[in-house]
């Protein structure tokens, strides 16, 4: 194996690196960095997601560090192309001092993104997680001038630390009952024997750490403040790309590594195992979010809280398992990626029109931009599952391969707590999109909204993709399915 | 060619969102009417067979998880998207002259009128149900943005109930798509579920849809909805979305669940025998009108839960029946108190009414209610009564005992109609009664043809039930549940 041929394979990740490298330069170097950073880096990142498509199409490196297979791939090329929809709106954000550098840590995370989806070995997961984690940290501090953003970066910090911890912790315990850390190898390994105390220790303190990273009840006390106090495009990312690539690893993680030590969730027939652990997550998640949320005024916390619920829901198709849950929960998650990043742009502009982003603020939004206005529900409903938008079929595709999981529909319950979940969502949405259309225009505002082209281009586009997906949900669906071993 | 009326009505919507105002009334007007045309053509076409779910389109859309876009017709449909095309031409002419934000009201409208349409002649559960929740989000934005009394509290309770029937009918669709291993309608009417299946899958999935029906106890959004909507929101709740649920419950739970049906239909029986005689009751004490009719719409679908619950051709023909008729009325009904009366006195309050002399003031207004209250208290000659003798006949086979208290609650439907009829219209006081009537704006052009459209329509099948009912009763034939 020559380095040049590991560069080759590993050219995406190359490229993005030395994007951001150049990125940072230009920053420090030229005055007009705010106009020049966003261009070299979408175009950085535009070259990366083309590469994917000429590689091999299968490549394993290292016993599974570096893995190239149709799965890894497409969603190598889903978290690029969130990571570009986050660039203009890092671009028209302009409380951000240094853009240079904001744009090179956001895609240093990039990078992290595709080492996590990309690997299939539980070390190598665990330096794309820090990597991740740590250009995070440091995006969701970047506005110096707000304590709350200080507020959000430390809190993100702590609790992402401790899950670093524990999840370092529990792959220790993993390696040393199985003697390896490549996933496959490990699920062989566990397959011989019944599960040791040691390793449901190992595969707990694991999960704990991935239920940090997706925000899954009661491990979401980050979420609501890191929501709210990041800067909008770290926000928008934390609650995207990291989302996407934390529940590709914990879905191989747990399908390809942990797969002896299923268990069952299955109502009267709960086995010890990892899928009545993320049941209960699950469930808890879907309820404390959705009833919390009910209570929200800012709508960057009512996002968090119900992206805590939509962590929930996307949980549901991995405890299904099984080709057919897996890939549903991956379509979900992507879906619900692009919603969000789409509903976080919104709440950019207005943030910046109307100098906060309370439920007030957004009142008669429509007055002052229809285009917004109309935007915004769109993302809204689809994040509720109404039709035709992509979150509808998103959810009949989850709930349906949940239902179908498990012996004599014993997931039943888990389908109908998501079912009532989702019900009571459509309340708080509602609301949102209440104040945005038949609230009072506030006095204070007297013209419209000016949103710059690139926030405008971006949202048309967001909004698009989740109006095309739910009318053709196959054109994504079907990819992921056939993309899945 | 039915097809078209889905998507004639959804271009119009789209048309509406990118055309200046200033002409929005004109297109809404225009996409209506082509809807109704086709399915008027439709319906005078000879050489269709209407009595079985005879496929119209069918187009792979998810072939992964075997989701069609598969539209079909039958008898039962043809009328219901005749109903629709109905309702929305008045709708349109009842709101003529909407003041504010134009286009956005008639696109909202078109919404749900086209996703009427799709749910009358989906033959795919999944499009079915998309279609089905499609027409959630515009009545709210229909109410909560153009409606009266209340209307963001009646705008959010009306979309709560309405999701929480989807949520029901969500798991429903499940559990058959699952058990099933198809989403096709006429596919699965030939499945055998099985019976313990059938025996929770079936109250969960009609329940669902029959909040949608107006269903007691779980009726409360629909007397609040009515009120808070719109005059052309009400119209269309009363004459169209009532029925969608009505529908969805007749096509896909007990077409599908036989078994399930035949276990639980007298508990419908009986929920639905309390809905009309409660409904009629509390209607008689209202003091607002419209809350009058709101509670009229629940007992009248009260007659179609009925119909539903006695199994046999008579009863859900005459329920199917109903369906068109209680369309018709409820929408004519809305249409006088909530247009032609409520604009001019600005009021809805019986008591206040009663003092205007209405009656010489709104001659054509008067008339109107006068035909509507008929057909709605089921005077012979109009399309109400034509219905509801055939749920009766119906029912008498399966559950005399439920005829004879139904026959209490047509008396108090009599009660509550003539009482209101009264009041609002001829309570003329002595002292006024020699003294010119009030000056008001006379009733419009687009006024009198909404009206005289509906009124047409009662008075036609009133007259001539059999034109329907030879369209529905061999569709319902071909249903499997019956006995």
């Amino acid at each position: 194996m020559s380095y040049l041929e590991l560069l080759k394979l590993a050219a995406p990740e190359t490229i993005v690196v030395v994007t951001a490298l150049a990125v940072l330069t230009i920053g420090l170097t030229t005055t007009r960095a705010r106009g020049l950073c966003p261009i070299v880096a979408a175009l950085g990142i535009a070259t990366a997601i083309a590469t994917p498509l000429v590689l091999p199409l299968h490549a394993n490196l290292f016993g599974g560090m570096l893995v190239i297979s149709p799965l890894n791939s497409l969603f190598k090329i889903i978290c690029l192309v969130l990571a570009l929809v986050t660039v203009p709106l890092a671009s028209s954000e302009k409380s951000l001092r240094n853009p240079g550098e904001y744009i090179a840590v956001l895609l240093l995370g990039a990078v992290g993104l595709m080492l996590l989806v990309g690997s299939e070995e539980l070390l190598m997961i665990f330096i794309g997680l820090e990597l991740l984690g740590l250009s995070l940290y440091v995006m969701a501090a970047f506005d110096k001038s707000d304590v709350r953003s200080a507020e959000a970066g430390l809190k993100y910090f702590l609790f992402g630390s401790t899950a670093s911890a524990f999840t370092l912790f529990g792959i220790s315990f993993v390696y040393g009952m199985s003697g390896t850390t490549a996933l496959a190898a490990i699920g062989l390994k566990l397959a011989a024997g019944p599960v040791q105390p040691l390793l449901a220790v190992g595969i707990v303190m694991t999960l704990i750490g991935f239920a940090f990273k997706i925000a899954a009840a009661p491990f979401h006390l980050w979420a609501p403040d890191a929501y709210q106090g990041a800067p909008i495009p770290s926000a928008a990312f934390i609650a995207s790309g990291s989302k996407v690539a934390s529940f590709v690893v914990l879905g191989k993680i747990v399908l390809v590594g942990f797969a002896p030590a299923r268990g069952s969730a299955d109502w009267h027939a709960m086995l010890a195992g990892w899928s009545p652990v993320l049941a209960v997550l699950a469930a808890l998640s879907i309820l404390l979010g959705n009833f919390v949320a009910l209570a929200q005024t800012n709508v960057r916390r009512l996002l968090a809280y119900s992206a805590v619920a939509h962590g929930g829901y996307t949980l549901l198709g991995i405890i299904a398992g099984g080709r057919d849950g897996f890939s549903a929960t991956l379509f979900y998650t992507s879906i619900y990626a692009v919603t969000l990043v789409g509903a976080f742009a919104i709440i950019g502009v207005v943030r910046r029109e109307s100098g906060g982003d309370d439920l007030q603020n957004f009142s008669g939004l429509v007055a002052r931009s229809p285009f917004l206005a109309g935007s915004m529900s769109i993302f809204l409903l689809s994040l509720a599952g109404l039709p035709p938008l992509a979150g509808f079929f998103g959810k009949f595709y989850l709930f349906s391969a949940a239902f179908r999981a498990g012996g004599n529909h014993g997931l039943l319950w888990l389908v109908a707590v998501a079912l009532f979940g989702s019900f009571v969502s459509l309340y708080y949405y509602l609301i949102v999109l209440k104040v945005i259309f038949v609230g009072k225009k506030p006095e204070t505002i007297t013209s419209g909204y000016a949103s710059d082209l690139f926030s405008r281009i971006t949202v048309t586009v967001l909004a698009a993709a989740v109006l095309f997906l739910g009318i053709m949900p196959q054109t994504l669906a079907a990819r992921i399915f056939a993309s899945l071993p | 060619m039915i097809a078209w009326t889905i998507y004639i009505t959804f271009a119009g919507a789209v048309v509406l969102l990118v055309l200046p105002r200033g002409f929005a009334h004109w297109i809404a007007l225009v996409t209506a009417i082509a809807g109704f045309a086709i399915s008027l053509a439709t319906f005078f076409c000879d050489d269709i067979d209407l009595t079985h779910f005879t496929t119209v389109v069918r187009v792979p859309w998810v072939p992964a998880l075997g989701m069609n876009y598969h539209l079909a017709l039958d008898g039962i449909s043809l009328t219901l998207v005749l109903v629709t095309g109905i309702a929305a031409v008045s709708a349109v002419l009842f709101s003529w002259d909407v003041d504010q934000r134009q286009n956005e009201f008639f696109f909202w409208l078109l919404l749900v009128v086209g996703g009427s349409y799709g749910v009358f002649l989906s033959a795919d559960l999944f499009l079915l149900f998309l279609f089905y929740e499609l027409v959630i989000v515009p009545k709210y934005f229909l109410i909560a943005i153009f409606g009266s009394t209340n209307k963001e509290y009646g705008a959010m309770k009306l979309t709560l109930y309405s999701f929480f029937g989807g949520a029901l009918v969500f798991l429903g669709i499940i559990a058959i798509y699952v058990s099933g291993g198809s989403l096709d309608v006429n596919q699965l009417a030939q499945f055998q579920f099985t019976p313990q299946l059938q025996s929770w899958a079936f109250p969960v999935l009609f329940l669902g849809f029959a909040v949608l029906a107006g269903i007691w106890p779980l009726h409360t959004w629909a007397p609040t909805g009515h009120v808070a909507a719109p005059t052309a929101g009400s119209m269309l709740l009363a004459g169209i979305v009532m029925k969608l649920g009505a529908y969805a419950a007749l096509r896909v739970a007990m077409n599908l669940f036989p078994q399930g049906f035949q276990m639980w239909r007298t508990w419908i029986a009986v929920l639905a025998v309390v809905g009309i005689v409660y409904a009629a009751a509390v209607a008689l004490r209202q003091r607002d009108l419209k809350f009058v009719i709101g509670y009229s719409s629940v007992s009248h679908m009260g007659f179609v839960l009925l119909g539903f619950a006695t199994a046999n051709v008579f009863g859900v023909s005459g329920s199917v029946l109903q369906m068109f008729s209680h369309g018709v009325i409820g929408a004519l009904l809305f249409a006088v108190a909530g247009r032609m009366i409520y604009r001019r006195t600005h009021t809805r309050e019986l008591d206040a009414l009663s003092g205007m002399n209405l009656s010489r003031a709104l001659p054509f207004a008067a008339f109107a209610f006068v035909i509507a209250s008929a057909a709605s208290m089921g005077i012979p000659g109009f399309s109400g009564f034509a219905a509801e003798i055939t749920i009766l006949i119906g029912a008498w086979k399966s559950y005399p005992l439920a005829v004879w208290i139904t026959g209490i609650g047509m008396v108090l439907v009599a009660a509550f109609t003539l009482r209101a009829l009264k009041r609002s219209f001829f309570d003329v006081d002595l002292a006024t009664a020699s003294a010119a009537p009030p000056e008001m704006e006379p009733i419009t052009i687009p006024e009198k043809l909404g009206a005289g459209l509906l009124m047409f329509a009662t008075l036609a099948v009133g007259l001539y039930p059999k034109f329907l009912l030879d369209r529905i009763q061999p569709a319902v034939e071909a249903m499997r549940f019956l006995k």
